[in-house]
C-alpha cells in the first residue's frame, strides 16, 4: 500500500494541538472530524476539502499525543481514516487509538516529510521519495489483540457475552 | 526480588502472589470517575450492550463517580444537554458518587475523590482524565483512560490487559526554601526527565521531603506526573495519608497500606535535592520547558490565575493570601482564582482569605476547572500572556492558539499579581 504523508510534525504533539479543548462538547465520533487540528489552519482546511484519500499519513516524531485522556484526539483523525506514524506515542493516546481503530505506527527511526509517498507493511515502512527504510515496531500483544478483536467494544462485547454464559 | 508499589497493587487486584514487569494483566477496579466527558463513556457503554440481549447495568454503582468539573455551570445548550443526559443515567443506573453543580458537594473530580475518602491505599483508580494520576498521592494505583476504556470498566469491573509498568524511583530530599513548593519540584523533575522522561512507566516518589509534605502536597506530585508521562505517580501511604484519611476525608473504617518491598527493583532512579531549588517556571508551549524564575522574571503577565486541579487547595490559598493581604492586583493585570472545591471555598471564606482576594482586585470564580482547558471562565486574547498555578502550558491551552501560558507555584503567581509581571516571591513581596 503508498499513501502520502500529508503534514510532519516535531515532537510532543498534544492533544490541545490534535483536537483544542474548546470542542470537547462534541462526542460523537461523526461530529469530531471536522475539528482536528482546528488550530492548524492549514491541515484542518485540508482534511476539511475530502481531498484527502483514506490512509493517508501524518508523520510526527516523538510523544504524539501527549496531555488529556480525551478519546475525540482519536476519533478525530479516525474519521479521516489516516494512518499516524510517530517514533513514539504517549500512552493514554496510543491505547484510545487502538481502542477505536485509529491506525497508529510506531517507528522508532522515521524520516518523512510532508508529499513523501511511504508504503507501510507489517514490518516495515519504505520512504519511496527518500529511497529509506525503517523498521516498525511491533505494538504489545496485549494491544494487539483488540485490534485483531475489532477494537475496544467488540473485544468487551465478547467478554461480557463469556461472563454472562458462565453465571 | 522484591515488587514496587504498582506491582504489589496489581497482585493484589488480580489475586495473585506476585506480577512481573510486562506481564498482562486485568485488575478489578476500585474507584472508576468520569467527568462531563461521561457522556460518551454512556455512549460507548451503550454501544457494547447492543445486540447482546442483555439489560446495560453497571457492574457496581457504588464503584462509579461521577463529578461535573469541566464547564460548570454550563457555557453552552451542548454542554447542558450532556449534563442532563448523565444526570438521567446517574438516576437510572443508582450511581451513588456523583457530584452535580452544587455549592455543598461540587468541585473538581480530583479534589473531590480525595476530600470525600473515595481513595484509600492499595486501590485501582481509573478516570477518563489524564490527571487522575493525582490520586497517587494517597497510595492507590490511580491513572487515566479514554471514554471507550471506561465503558468497558463500566461493563465488566476490570481494566482488560494491562501491562504491569516499570517504575522510576524519585527520591526527593532537603528542606524547601520559603516560598518554594511541591509544585516547584514536580515541575523541576519535568524539565529534569522531559515530558516524555516516564512515558509508560510509574513514578514512586521517596525522600525525605515528600515524608514531611502534607497530602496537599504530595497530591500536586502525583497530579503533574502524567506531564513527564507517566501511567501513575504514587507516594507511599504513611501516617500522613492515615491522618488525611481520617481526620480531612472522614474516614472511619479500616485503613490497609500496600507498600514498595524493601528490595523492589526500579529501572531508573532520580535524586533530587529540594533545599538547592528556587521557584520553577513552565515556559511556553511544553510542560518540560522549566527555567529557574531568576530566567523569566519581569515578563508582563495579563492574566493570573490560581486554582485547578494542581493548585486550587486551601494551602495553596492561604499562601496567595499571604502575599496578597492589603495589596492591590497591578492593573493591566487581572487576577482569577478557582479554588479547587466548594468545600475549600468555605474554608478559605471562613479564613478570610476570599475577602483578602476581592479586595486586592481577584476575581474568586466558582470552583471547577475554569480557563484551564480553554473553554469558558477566562479565554486569552491575542498575544496575551498568562501565568497559571495549572498544569498545562500547550498551544491553545487557555482557548487562544495565539497567547501564551506560564506554569508556575501559587507564591509566584500571587507575587506576580501585585507587580504585573513574573516576580520571584523570595526576593520579597513588598
Amino acid at each position: 500500500m503508498i499513501s502520502t504523508v500529508i503534514a510532519k510534525f516535531g515532537d510532543d504533539i498534544s492533544t490541545d494541538t490534535i483536537y483544542p479543548g474548546r470542542f470537547m462538547a462534541t462526542v460523537l465520533p461523526t461530529e469530531t472530524p471536522q475539528y482536528a487540528f482546528i488550530d492548524e489552519k492549514e491541515l484542518n482546511a485540508k482534511l476539511n476539502s475530502k481531498q484527502v484519500p483514506p490512509n493517508s499519513v501524518i508523520v510526527a516524531n516523538n510523544n504524539f499525543g501527549c496531555g488529556s485522556s480525551r478519546e475525540q484526539a482519536a476519533s478525530t483523525l479516525k474519521g479521516w481514516e489516516l494512518i499516524i506514524v510517530a517514533r513514539n506515542f504517549a500512552r493514554i493516546f496510543l491505547q484510545n487509538s487502538i481502542n477505536l481503530g485509529l491506525r497508529t505506527i510506531i517507528c522508532p527511526t522515521i524520516e518523512a516529510n510532508e508529499g513523501d509517498e511511504l508504503e507501510i507493511s507489517e514490518t516495515e515502512i519504505i520512504n519511496k521519495t527518500s529511497g529509506k527504510k525503517f523498521a516498525i515496531e511491533p505494538l504489545p500483544q496485549a494491544r494487539q489483540a483488540i485490534i485483531d478483536a475489532g477494537g475496544l467494544i467488540a473485544y468487551t462485547k465478547k467478554k461480557l457475552l463469556e461472563k454472562s454464559k458462565k453465571n | 526480588m522484591g515488587m514496587t508499589i504498582v506491582q504489589k497493587i496489581l497482585a493484589k487486584a488480580t489475586e495473585q502472589a506476585s506480577v512481573k514487569v510486562g506481564d498482562v494483566v486485568e485488575p478489578r477496579v476500585d474507584v472508576a470517575m468520569s467527568h462531563e466527558n461521561a457522556a460518551l463513556v454512556i455512549n460507548q457503554f451503550l454501544d457494547v450492550y447492543s445486540g447482546t440481549g442483555l439489560e446495560p447495568n453497571v457492574w457496581d454503582p457504588s464503584k462509579i463517580a461521577i463529578i461535573f468539573d469541566h464547564r460548570v455551570p454550563a457555557e453552552s445548550s451542548k454542554t447542558a444537554s450532556n449534563h442532563k443526559k448523565i444526570r438521567e443515567f446517574v438516576t437510572a443506573q443508582g450511581i451513588t458518587k456523583f457530584h452535580d453543580i452544587r455549592g455543598d458537594e461540587g468541585g473538581i473530580c480530583h479534589q473531590i475523590l480525595p476530600e470525600n475518602g473515595y481513595i484509600r491505599p492499595g486501590y485501582v483508580v481509573v478516570g477518563t482524565d489524564s490527571h487522575t494520576t493525582t490520586h497517587g498521592a494517597l497510595g492507590a494505583f490511580s491513572f487515566g483512560i479514554g471514554a471507550t476504556e471506561m465503558a468497558s470498566v463500566w461493563t465488566l469491573g476490570t481494566v482488560l490487559n494491562v501491562e504491569v509498568p516499570g517504575t522510576i524511583k524519585v527520591i526527593i530530599n532537603g528542606e524547601l526554601s520559603e516560598y518554594v513548593s511541591p509544585k516547584d519540584i514536580i515541575l523541576h523533575l519535568i524539565g529534569k526527565i522531559s515530558a516524555q522522561g516516564a512515558n509508560f512507566k510509574v513514578i514512586e516518589f521517596h525522600g525525605d521531603t515528600v515524608k514531611n509534605m502534607s497530602t496537599s502536597g504530595r497530591l500536586v506530585l502525583s497530579n503533574m506526573s502524567v506531564e513527564a508521562g507517566a501511567t501513575a505517580g504514587i507516594v507511599p501511604a504513611d501516617e500522613e495519608t492515615l491522618r488525611y484519611l481520617r481526620e480531612v476525608a472522614g474516614v472511619t473504617d479500616e485503613i490497609e497500606f500496600v507498600l514498595p518491598d524493601a528490595d523492589a527493583a526500579y529501572e531508573q532512579i532520580v535524586e533530587i535535592d529540594a533545599s538547592k531549588l528556587t521557584s520553577q517556571i513552565a515556559c511556553p508551549h511544553t510542560v518540560d520547558n522549566v527555567k529557574p524564575i531568576e530566567a523569566v522574571e519581569g515578563i508582563k503577565i495579563n492574566q493570573i490565575v490560581i486554582g485547578s486541579c494542581t493548585n486550587g487547595r486551601l494551602d495553596d490559598l492561604e499562601i496567595a493570601a499571604n502575599i496578597l493581604r492589603g495589596k492591590k492586583v497591578a492593573h493591566e493585570t487581572r487576577m482569577l482564582i478557582f479554588p479547587a472545591s466548594w468545600k475549600i471555598y468555605k474554608e478559605a471564606l471562613n479564613q478570610g482569605y476570599i475577602m483578602d482576594f476581592i479586595s486586592a482586585g481577584a476575581v474568586v470564580m466558582n470552583p471547577g476547572c475554569g480557563c484551564c482547558l480553554g473553554v469558558h471562565q477566562g479565554a486569552l486574547g491575542d498575544k496575551e500572556i498568562s501565568l497559571s498555578t495549572t498544569n498545562r502550558n500547550f498551544k491553545g491551552r487557555q482557548g487562544n492558539p495565539n497567547a501564551d501560558v506560564y506554569l508556575c507555584s501559587p507564591a509566584v503567581a500571587a507575587a506576580s499579581a501585585i507587580t504585573g509581571v513574573i516576580t520571584n516571591p523570595s526576593k520579597g513581596v513588598n
